[in-house]
């Protein structure tokens, strides 16, 4: 069975795009294979910074014949018909279809149309230009003087030269005839661009990584990324040394490199005085360079690895004497930074968020930090913190933002402000703080447990919330640009992993009220701004914006903060559903009146999950919905409600009068236990309830002749749906 | 190169290392062309690489820019930043097939050899708001240094590039500080003598470096500056609108001077930001106004005859 060899040779291709390409053009090319009836046996791509390749072995050598038979006219249809059908089919007249019986319907002709296969070099020619011309790159170009005209080629790069062909492996492979703007697919391709730049021609797959390999290019990424890998451990294990693995690193810098070639640099010792993260990220962000630790200390060392492209004829000491002063400067700046980041306070630097601009509606740094701070301290009580530490923490937490160290690598903030905090000699709950307040970011980010982290934490994603809920900038679809669904599952988290009993609506409610009050004065602020340009002296200023409420656990909230829940309440699903719990036990949960303990929330949901799982579980559910069943229907028909306690004296059966006993004790069990807060008690009485459920639906007609009876009885069963909402809405259970 | 002596020689002296890569270049059959007279940001903002780079002519040139970044000045105090400095720029248009090994052998020729360096192209893409260009390309690196920017124009001031260009911006001070192997810009030695007659890059531009970081960022009158940003605006797009030949939008005869008032209002506004008086909403709007200049100096440009038209 013959193979193909594909080969797409460019100038540099970016790290991150590499491997998607490759796996795009393995995609497809064998789609179309197959769409084209070529099945093959084995498929491979591979990239490197210069080139693309693809292997497809075990293909046929002609697409295989094709018989189809195509239904016509009936005999004796009209001409137009007959002629649209010989049309369609290529028949020269009617002789050449067939007749098909048909005793119900009709006879009709049958066209049998024979479609020979095609030589598969030939169909494989029309595939590949069209896949290099729409190849899929996330940004391509165009170059050189065919860019002067339209529908010139876009590629990533410069394509330079395309190695196609195909044949068995016994045989000289034939080239596939084909060309894209110019370049003619041929088997001549080259090596490592210093080391091995001549051309030399490639049969087949096994040749071509052969050769390519003695031309000093490794085509595989996966073992480009192992020989980094296993070098870089060998080179630090020999000096004492081991490599702070970085997957991410690992493949951007294999994707650099057609012949990796890993080497060890040092820096001066003075510079282990900046913090680890920021050397780190220096060292990684800026030269693509791992670093080492050293096991004694568990701290970095003063050495880097590089990966370099190239055997150099000196061994690499010119390469790493290069890329130590280029360290070198970099940790300079980075340590300048640092030391001078380190003189000025961190509340000194606060003054200058008043003229940041948080966002255009809800004001600025400062008047953020401000709102954080009082919420901050509001929190603290609730989850135990000190509130002056709280509110310490909350002033001081976003000021590393104005450091010099942020401003070059955002992605150690709060770190940063962490140890600007220890360094001027902040308690340390307020300098962890300053760094876990951003916590958690993600599903899987680490919770902080320290009080004032936790409160300083809440207050930051709170406020973030509210800010942008007030603004009507909620998230939609999968437009989320303020990050708020994170946001919300942060709170959650936050609450529910630190057992926090926690008012939600009432704590956003005030906050809302704060936030308002921002963006009132940011927009009078503008008004003041344009009447001053306009030239005009006093402004028309925005008055209060009203405030509405809903009814809530019996009391007027704030409609936002209910609104807020909601999302809360979705956030929350999502996090169950993800976790392999069962969402809509959360609905069943939020549809009881006034929950907004999400502590508790998560509690109940927990207990009703065990329960259900029970056999009481199931037939209670299963009882309860039936009885919803029959009075949704009855107060249909009746165009009125069941509500008030059913009359003992109008009980005749002794299965109603047992079920009316067992409503009674299980609604005091169950309300007490949940009083108590102990959910798994509250479902054991509500098993006590099922024998009583299954014993009335058994036994007791609910429509009775006697119109008073049938009243008394619906109003059991809907005792029986008031019993069961002590600890969940039933009828929001799914089976 | 056997023949130069010492002085003159890329690795021993800064302008030895400009006059190597202009004869390089020269050789290859670029104008080589003087710096444009303006202050810019960066070589690219030279006529010669922005209105050139459009039309369908060929253009091949290369030339020194000084470049002004009021923003980077550090009072001649940081070894590597400076709000002035010097980059060497090459265009060519269209592209040649060949203008990787070009740049490669350019290296070659100012010392670097690429048997003994790891020399990588890494993936860099540019974008000038201001210009309204984007173009692919990469930073070149010398043994994990950026040493060049290398762009292939996509698009500059709003138009299309046909055929494309290729452009090549040398960071000059950097390369020479690796080619001389000196860790300190000051330290650079300008002429390659040494002794009593050594000047240094130091002699030539520290004491600039503190005046104009003291004038970026403490005193440069910024109501001047104001006024000036508005009257470049309302120069260019009056000489934009004079420049149409009979009022008829099909030859422009103007762009040129237009695309100077072009420039000017970009370092005024670049003197702006460095002071800080701009606010971060002013800042995106006043970088959309200079684009919206460049982008009718582009539409001009296309109606001249160098242009194209």
């Amino acid at each position: 069975m013959p193979d193909l060899l594909l080969e797409l040779f460019s100038e540099e291709i970016p790290a991150r795009m590499q491997a998607k390409a490759a796996d795009d053009l393995r995609k497809l090319v064998t789609d179309k294979l197959v769409a084209e009836g070529l099945v093959y046996d084995g498929v491979k791509a591979f990239a490197t910074p210069r080139r693309l390749a693809l292997t497809v072995h075990g293909l046929p050598a002609r697409q295989p014949d094709l018989k189809d038979e195509r239904k016509g006219p009936k005999v004796g249809a009209p001409d137009a018909a007959v002629q649209g059908f010989l049309k369609a089919t290529g028949l020269n007249s009617l002789d050449e279809a067939k007749i098909q019986k048909d005793p119900k319907k009709g006879d009709f002709y049958v066209a049998l149309i024979e479609k020979t296969g095609r030589p598969a070099i030939d169909v494989i020619a029309e595939i590949l230009p069209v896949i290099v011309r729409t190849f899929p790159w996330p940004k391509s170009m165009r170059w050189g003087e065919r860019s002067a005209k339209a529908g010139a080629l876009q590629w990533v790069r410069p394509l330079h030269s395309i190695v196609a062909t195909f044949g068995m492996e016994t045989e000289e492979p034939d080239v596939v005839a084909f060309d894209v703007a110019g370049i003619k697919a041929g088997q001549v391709t080259r090596g490592h661009r210093f080391m091995a730049p001549d051309e030399f021609s490639v049969r087949r797959f096994e040749d071509y990584e052969a050769k390519l390999f003695d031309a000093k290019v490794v085509l595989d990424p996966q073992r480009r990324k192992d020989i980094i890998l296993a070098d870089a451990k060998e080179l630090a294990f020999a000096q004492g040394f081991e490599l702070v693995e970085d997957q991410v690193l690992l493949d951007e810098v294999s994707g650099l490199v057609e012949w990796p070639v890993v080497l060890m640099g040092s820096f001066d010792k003075e510079f282990l005085s900046i913090p680890g993260e920021v050397i780190r990220a220096t060292i990684r962000n800026n030269q693509k360079c791992f670093v080492v630790n050293d096991p004694k200390s568990g701290k970095l060392a003063n050495k880097f690895i590089l990966v370099a492209n190239i055997e150099a004829t000196d061994g690499g000491k010119a390469i790493i004497a290069g890329n130590e002063r280029v360290i070198r400067a970099r940790l300079s700046d980075a340590k300048f930074f640092y030391d001078t980041d380190l003189k000025t306070k961190l509340e000194d630097r606060l003054p200058k968020f008043e003229q940041i601009v948080f966002h255009e509606k809800l004001g600025t740094q400062a008047e953020r930090i401000a709102r954080i701070e009082r919420l901050a301290a509001e929190i603290a009580p609730l989850v135990g913190a000190d509130v002056e530490k709280a509110k310490r923490a909350a002033r001081l937490c976003k000021a590393d933002l104005l450091t010099e160290v942020v401003g070059e690598f955002p992605e150690v903030q709060g770190l940063m402000g962490k140890y600007y905090a220890l360094a001027q000699g902040e308690d340390a709950s307020v300098a962890a703080a300053c760094e876990e307040h951003y916590k958690p970011v993600g599903p899987t980010d680490r919770v902080p447990t320290d009080p004032v982290s936790i409160a300083v934490a809440l207050a930051d994603k709170i406020d973030t919330l509210t800010g942008f809920w007030s603004i009507d900038e909620k998230p939609t679809g999968s437009k989320d640009p303020y990050a708020l669904r994170r946001a919300a599952l942060g709170v959650i988290r936050l609450i529910v992993e630190n057992d926090i009993r926690f008012p939600l609506v009432s704590t956003t409610s005030t906050h809302f009220g704060l936030v308002r009050g921002s963006i009132l004065t940011v927009g009078n602020r503008r008004k003041v701004e344009a009447a001053k340009n306009a030239g005009i002296d006093s402004p028309h200023f925005f008055g209060a914006t009203l405030t509405t409420t809903r009814s809530f656990a019996g009391r007027q909230a704030d409609s936002s903060s209910l609104d807020l829940l909601d999302f809360f309440a979705d956030r929350l699903k999502v996090q169950l559903r993800d976790q392999g719990a069962r969402h809509d036990l959360v609905d069943a949960v939020f549809a009881l009146e006034g929950q907004d303990d999400l502590l508790m929330i998560v509690r109940r949901v927990e207990a009703l999950g065990k329960f259900l799982d029970t056999d009481d579980g199931k037939n209670l559910l299963a009882g309860t919905k039936r009885a919803s069943n029959i009075l949704a229907i009855e107060e249909k028909k009746d165009k009125r409600k069941f509500d008030g306690a059913p009359d003992a004296k109008l009980f005749v059966a002794d299965e109603e009068k047992a079920l009316a006993t067992a409503i009674d004790q299980v609604k005091t069990e169950a309300s007490a236990a949940v009083a108590k807060e102990d959910f798994a008690s509250a479902m054991t009485a509500m098993a006590k309830l099922r024998p009583a459920v299954d014993a009335f639906f058994d036994k007791v007609k609910v429509n009775d002749d006697n119109a008073q009876v049938r009243e008394n009885r619906l109003k059991l069963l809907n005792e029986i749906r008031a019993a069961t909402r002590a600890v969940a809405d039933f009828s929001k259970i799914q089976d | 190169m056997q023949s130069l002596p010492p002085h003159m020689r890329p690795e021993r002296s800064f302008q030895g290392l400009i006059l190597t890569l202009q004869r390089y270049w020269a050789d290859y059959g670029c104008v080589i062309l003087q710096p444009y007279d303006m202050e810019v940001g960066a070589g690219t903002f030279h006529p010669a690489t922005t209105l050139r780079a459009l039309g369908p002519k060929r253009w091949n040139a290369a030339y020194v820019q000084p470049s002004r970044r009021p923003k980077d000045g550090r009072y001649g105090e940081n070894p590597n930043r400076l709000q002035h400095y010097y980059q060497f720029q090459v265009i060519l248009k269209p592209s040649p097939p060949d203008i990787q090994d070009l740049y490669l052998k350019s290296l070659a020729a100012i010392g670097v050899d690429a048997a003994l360096h790891d020399v990588r192209f890494v993936e860099d893409d540019w974008e000038s708001p201001t210009l309204g260009a984007w173009g692919l390309g990469w930073e070149c690196w010398c043994d994990g240094m950026e040493v060049s920017q290398f762009t292939y124009f996509q698009q500059v001031a709003g138009v299309e590039c046909a055929p494309v260009a290729g452009e090549l911006t040398y960071g000059l001070e950097r390369l020479a500080m690796y080619v001389q192997g000196v860790d300190n810009v000051y330290d650079l030695n300008f002429n390659g003598r040494d002794g009593a007659e050594k000047v240094t890059y130091g002699d030539v531009f520290l004491q600039a470096e503190q005046e104009y970081s003291r004038h970026n960022f403490e005193h440069s009158d910024t109501a001047m500056l104001f006024e000036q940003f508005k009257m470049a605006e309302g120069a260019c797009k009056k000489y934009l609108e004079a420049g149409w030949k009979d009022g008829k939008r099909e030859a422009h005869l103007m762009a040129l001077p237009a695309y100077d008032q072009c420039i000017k209002a970009s370092h005024v506004f670049n003197l702006l930001d460095a002071r800080g008086v701009i606010s971060v909403t002013e800042r995106q709007s006043y970088i959309l106004r200079v684009r919206e200049l460049a982008k009718a100096c582009g539409e001009a440009w296309v109606h001249t005859e160098a242009g194209g038209a």
